[in-house]
């Protein structure tokens, strides 16, 4: 038998014209540790889809070859069978039911068709041994914090014979003590013999733990670092990440003048109260006029969270700390608040959170500020239609008429409409969450073309961004957050790949 | 014939709206023949629109609840409570008309406004909140009639509401004067809002149907806006439950399409988080809707109080379902977002068309249940997959 447990070969992956995954080699050694690296959409949680049986045999190119078989995995089941368990970063549990139901749902231990509680309990207590983990198997997983579900599902995985475990972040919503606390455990589970793939972001714990690391970039495979070489240091991945090429798509802004600061955050925090942590954590920020700021980071890194505490505090977190617009000190309750002061926010999930989709185009850029367009409470079609008409054809809109529903429309067409809603409503500081996601490259174009208009104009961007070459093609000056804080400012000029990459996984 | 494809292209791109309409000519048609014209007679399409106006007007409201993804089973019974405290206030306290309907209609919308605040700053989900709500004002109808009994009420202002008709002035060769000359009115102002709408479309390049096709349209609803006319000053002319329905149309097509609340009415229910992150108070919409869900309950008991000339121990009883179910027939959608008032209108006058007809035919009580049930599942398939056509 081969020293490898897995080895995917040639895997290829397509979804509608994109290629997800181009020929990826990724082969793991048995009893291993070895984390999967790449920035986001690099590829990793498609690539371990394919393994799982998420995206069935004969949906991808190439061979999956598992304890010296060639496997054809059909649903999800099918692996877990054969011992692959995969954890993703939702965890998937029932809040509501206890621990020991929670181990083995789906997997229950049975006699004749009827559940056996009691040994399901004393199983359920093995296996938290082996976990370390100290709770009473009746707890409900809603009592839990974070660490502990995470240990939860490992348990999960015990339960079901696990030779080969995917974690995929594992460490991302944990604090330092239980990061560590899982780092131990996965040692422990080495020791046992279980081979384990970890998806990560945080390069100290790579190198701490990993005994080799696969670079994914683009959807292929970029190289695989061995530990016992001494392959596996932070700059080595680094470079492996970022070393692309970033072409010059980024149009050039021919005028720079900054103003003065039009928002500043002092000290800012925000504590989700759903989520019992600091989403936000000491904050120091600031925009001035005629500038785009840069907001860059890794998924999860509190951008979002910091851009919706800066909107009127849409999400309800407790805040603390200074919001100054314009040095004035303000405290917004509600996005109604934000917008009347002049701050526009466009949505990350434009279908999710951003658009009304079964609407038209005129009503969904209206939207924001219908009083702009009514007298009395009444109002003006007209005035909508001049309006709507006025944004199709500066954002250059594609679409046959204005009464077209935007949930047809493509993506790029899409994010013109959701701009065009929120410069309606005239703000003077423009956040832009991930403005190009999932957009073709002519609509880039356009958008940032759009976006060094309005910056001539005298208005301020904040734009979250995890392309690197769009932070670093259009920003003045640029932000990194990783956990919820703010881990560094560069002025663009210092500003790099390694270095934001750097300070991201921080 | 391009005009021939015209309409046809019309037909399929509009077939959800046409949809209800192709269906009420249907339903009239069938009746009419089965009936030997007895359906379509003067008197029975009149009694046919009084008594599917309570239903009617709770239609338009439970719409509106849909659009915004909540649902309200408390209406009938507050109705009918209302209605109860209505024929109380008049009769037990001598309360002149005109006092005792604004305080009727005050009632209704603070119960409307507090199912509001159950669920939108409490957080219980509507169904709960106004299945207690169907409960309670059960029992407080029980209670206020417990001791009295059915109460008549013996006041002809009021019964005239569900039972009289507006004046006539004049009798023209047997037809109601004043009746003709609201449809002649109505017509005009169809035909000049339809003309300067299409104006300004062409003044902004908007699509708008061929001239032909347009020349069609304004002579298709004129013509049925002034048939109904006809049939109805062929007996009594409009009744005041009548006018009431067609107020309640336009204030509320008004309210949902013209103004600044209305969109954002539709934009809660068409999607809550982007309505919050537009700047969009999502709890006072949900207030409003409630609390003129509550206003339109009030309205209801008053219409059913006044047509029985009484109120009832077990007045409101399934009104809630009728009128959810005419929603639906009517085209609103459960996933919030879409539904017109029009919709809801037309969804009630199918329900209460069915039951005319059945009546007319003499068809047992066991079976239009069975036929009204099949209706409702047909038109919420058609809209399904006329919807799944359309993406």
């Amino acid at each position: 038998m081969s020293e490898y447990i897995l080895e995917m070969n040639q895997i290829s992956k397509e979804f509608t014209g994109v290629k997800a995954l181009d020929n990826v080699n990724f082969k793991v050694k048995k009893g291993e540790i070895h984390c999967l690296v790449g920035e986001n959409g690099a590829g990793k949680s498609t690539l371990m889809k394919v393994l799982s049986g998420v995206y069935p045999y004969g949906t991808y190119e190439g061979d999956i070859v598992y304890e010296g078989r060639v496997q054809q995995f059909n649903k999800i089941s099918d692996s877990v069978n054969t011992g692959i368990v995969i954890i993703y970063q939702e965890l998937a549990l029932f809040p509501d039911l206890t621990v020991y139901e929670n181990i083995f749902a789906g997997n229950e231990i049975k006699q004749g068709g009827v559940i056996n509680w009691n040994e399901t309990i004393v199983e359920a207590k093995k296996l938290l041994a082996k976990v370390n983990l100290d709770v009473n198997p009746e707890t409900l997983v809603k009592d839990l914090g974070v660490g502990k579900r995470q240990l939860i599902e490992i348990a999960k995985a015990l339960s079901k014979d696990v030779k080969l475990l995917i974690l995929d972040e594992p460490t991302a919503a944990l604090n330092e003590d239980d990061s560590e606390n899982l780092l131990r455990l996965l040692d422990g589970l080495r020791k046992q013999g279980i081979t384990c793939i970890m998806i990560s972001h945080k390069l100290k714990e790579v190198i701490s733990i990993a005994d080799s690391a696969t670079v994914i970039r683009d959807g292929q495979t970029i190289g695989t670092l061995d530990a016992s070489k001494g392959e596996i240091t932070e700059n080595t991945i680094i470079k492996n990440m970022v070393g692309r090429e970033i072409q010059d798509i980024y149009p050039k802004r021919t005028k720079k003048a900054f103003g003065d600061k039009v928002l500043e955050l002092k000290n800012w925090s925000a504590y989700d109260h759903k989520l019992g942590r600091h989403v936000v954590k000491n904050a120091n920020l600031n925009v001035r006029k005629g500038e785009i700021i840069g907001l860059a980071g890794l998924m999860g890194s509190g951008r979002t969270e910091l851009a919706l505490s800066i909107f009127g505090n849409a999400k309800s977190y407790k805040l603390q700390g200074d919001l100054l617009l314009d040095e004035v000190p303000k405290a917004w309750k509600h996005p109604s608040d934000a917008i009347k002061d002049g701050i526009a926010y466009v949505t990350e999930d434009r279908k999710g959170d951003g658009l009304f989709l079964l609407q038209d185009i005129k009503s969904n850029i209206s939207a924001a500020n219908l009083h702009g367009i009514a007298s009395k409470g009444v109002i003006n079609d007209n005035e909508e239609i001049k309006v709507a008409n006025g944004f199709k054809t500066s954002l250059h809109i594609k679409a046959a008429s204005l009464e077209q529903l935007v949930g047809k429309l493509s993506g790029g067409n899409q994010q013109k409409v959701s701009l065009g809603k929120w410069l309606f409503v005239g703000p003077k500081l423009l956040i832009l969450d991930e403005p190009t996601r999932g957009i073709d490259v002519g609509a880039k174009f356009e958008i940032y073309t759009v976006m060094n208009k309005l910056i001539e104009e005298g208005m301020s961007i904040i734009m979250i961004s995890s392309e690197l070459g769009e932070i670093l093609g259009m920003s003045d000056r640029v932000y990194v957050m990783a956990e919820g804080e703010i881990k560094g400012e560069l002025p663009i000029a210092e500003a790099d790949q390694e270095k934001i990459m750097q300070l991201a996984t921080q | 014939m391009t005009l021939i494809n015209d309409v046809k292209t019309l037909i399929s791109k509009n077939i959800r709206d046409y949809g209800m309409y192709i269906a009420l000519f249907v339903i009239f048609l069938i009746f009419t023949i089965l009936t030997d014209g007895l359906f379509i007679s003067s008197r029975n399409i009149s009694n046919l629109l009084d008594s599917a106006g309570y239903i009617a007007v709770l239609a338009v409201g439970v719409m509106l609840v849909i659009v915004i993804r909540h649902i309200d089973l408390s209406i009938g019974f507050l109705a009918g409570f209302l209605g109860a405290i209505a024929a109380i206030l008049l009769m037990q306290y001598g309360l002149p008309v005109y006092i005792v309907i604004p305080i009727i209609l005050i009632l209704g919308t603070i119960a409307g406004l507090f199912t509001g605040f159950l669920v939108a700053k409490v957080g219980i989900p509507a169904f709960v909140a106004t299945l207690a709500g169907w409960l309670i004002y059960r029992g407080a109808i029980i209670q206020v009639t417990e001791k009295s009994g059915t109460i008549i009420v013996q006041n002809d202002a009021f019964n005239a509401i569900g039972n009289g008709y507006i004046p006539s002035f004049m009798q023209i060769g047997g037809l109601h004067l004043l009746s003709l000359l609201i449809g002649a009115i109505g017509i005009v102002f169809y035909i000049y809002s339809s003309i300067s709408n299409r104006r300004n479309k062409i003044k902004y390049n908007f699509e708008v149907v061929s001239k032909q096709i347009f020349m069609l349209q304004l002579l298709f609803v004129s013509l049925i806006i002034a048939a109904i006319t006809w049939i109805l000053a062929g007996y009594n002319g409009f009744s005041w439950t009548v006018i009431i329905i067609l107020l309640v149309v336009l204030v509320y097509h008004f309210f949902t399409t013209k103004t600044v609340l209305g969109r954002h009415v539709y934009a809660v229910g068409s999607n809550p988080e982007a309505a919050h992150l537009s700047g969009i108070n999502v709890n006072k919409i949900t207030y409003i809707v409630f609390g003129s869900m509550g206003l339109l309950s009030a309205l209801s008991g008053i219409l059913f109080t006044s047509r029985l000339q009484a109120a009832t121990t077990t007045a409101g009883t399934l009104f809630e379902l009728d009128a959810i179910a005419a929603a639906y027939v009517g085209g609103v959608s459960a996933a919030g977002g879409v539904g017109k008032v029009t919709g809801a209108i037309i969804g009630a006058i199918v329900m209460a068309s069915l039951t005319s007809g059945m009546n007319l035919l003499g068809v047992g009580i066991s079976y239009q249940y069975m036929i009204k049930g099949g209706v409702l599942a047909l038109a919420v398939i058609f809209d399904v997959m006329t919807r799944r056509k359309g993406n």
